[in-house]
């Protein structure tokens, strides 16, 4: 099987290049990741992310063939050769297929991923009806993989201000939760030219979720969530 | 002064509020204008005057104006926001396409209220 694999050491290269590879694959390797971890058997010095190797984890996420997607669960049977390999787009590149999260997470954070709730927790645990628990179907899900946000032009114009289709969808699940008592103040940290509102619904974000989730949708319900607040 | 990312301006919403109805507003007069076209077919130069003349449409294009001014401020600030990322150079644009903006509406007027 071709490859075409980003190249780019900071310490050796004066700048990044394309490498080509011809791999021979055993019947065993079924998916985009097996395929690179035999490349790497073939090329040490190649670079990248996986740990779970089964989706969960969110570790191998990388451009393949101009579309963002995780390794681990690319099935190598659809993809067209030459395979090309790059990393996230829109952040800086540590090395090869390697980028810096810190921008995304940092954007994560600001949104308080956490449940805020100053009430005493009660002897077993805090209830929901299952209706209220069903809302966040499709938002607790997310692995943090950086496809979608490094999928969005207004990350990559913004991401310093941007929270991004990533942190919009958790800045949504802790709003939807029953069991939180601060909407009024998420609310208002996201009441923001930049924050919130640099999404266009152009909804590359859904296009490339590998989990199949909608952070478009999500950022629809907080917008709705602000004017119901607001008229 | 301190070169720390600020953000958290809190408006927004009204923004992408006024976008939202500003394009129904045009939807909704390009409807009327095409209502107006098919309901008098091989309109000429003075029945074209006619229609600009009568008082409701004048009100009818001006609304239809200031919501294309209105969604275009909220549209180019947002280019503005993503392309032009020194301050200065933001608000000098965001000044003089919110001067152009003023100063169509002043136009607008001009021209709607110039037929007789």
């Amino acid at each position: 099987m071709k490859f075409s694999v980003y190249r780019y050491n900071p310490e050796k290269d004066a700048a990044p290049y394309m490498q080509d590879y011809e791999v021979k694959l055993e019947a065993t390797d079924k998916m985009l990741l097996d395929a690179i971890v035999r490349l790497k058997e073939q090329d040490d010095t190649l670079a990248f992310r996986r740990s779970c190797r089964e989706g969960v984890c969110g570790s191998d996420a990388m451009n393949i063939n101009g579309r963002n997607g995780l390794a681990c669960t690319t099935a190598v049977k659809d993809l067209s050769e030459p395979v090309e390999l790059r990393p996230l787009p829109g952040l800086p590149v540590i090395r090869d297929l390697i980028v810096d999260m810190s921008q995304f997470f940092k954007q994560y954070h600001s949104i308080k991923p956490y449940l805020i709730n100053d009430t005493p927790p009660p002897e077993k645990e805090r209830l929901q009806s299952p209706e209220d628990r069903e809302e966040l179907d499709g938002l607790y899900e997310c692995i943090l993989c950086a496809c979608c946000s490094t999928a969005c032009p207004s990350f990559w114009w913004n991401p310093d201000k941007f929270v991004g289709p990533a942190g919009l969808l958790a800045a949504y699940r802790f709003l939807a939760d029953t069991r939180d008592q601060a909407t009024s103040e998420r609310l208002d940290n996201l009441e923001d030219p930049y924050r919130l509102f640099r999404c266009h619904t152009i909804m590359n974000c859904v296009d490339v979720c590998p989990k199949g989730l909608n952070p478009t949708l999500a950022i629809g319900k907080i917008k709705e969530m602000m004017v119901r607040r607001a008229v | 002064m301190v070169k720390r990312e600020v953000v958290g301006a809190h408006y927004g919403l009204i923004d992408w509020l006024y976008q939202r109805v500003t394009a129904l507003v045009m939807v909704a007069y390009t409807l009327v204008l095409f209502g107006v076209l098919v309901a008098n077919p091989g309109m000429d130069y003075s029945a074209w005057r006619a229609v600009f003349a009568n008082v409701p449409f004048k009100l009818l294009t001006f609304v239809f104006l200031l919501a294309v001014f209105l969604h275009a401020w909220i549209g180019v600030r947002d280019i503005f926001m993503d392309y032009l990322k020194p301050v200065s150079l933001r608000l000098t644009a965001e000044i003089l396409a919110a001067l152009a903006l003023v100063f169509y509406t002043g136009w607008a007027i001009h021209i709607l209220w110039g037929i007789k």
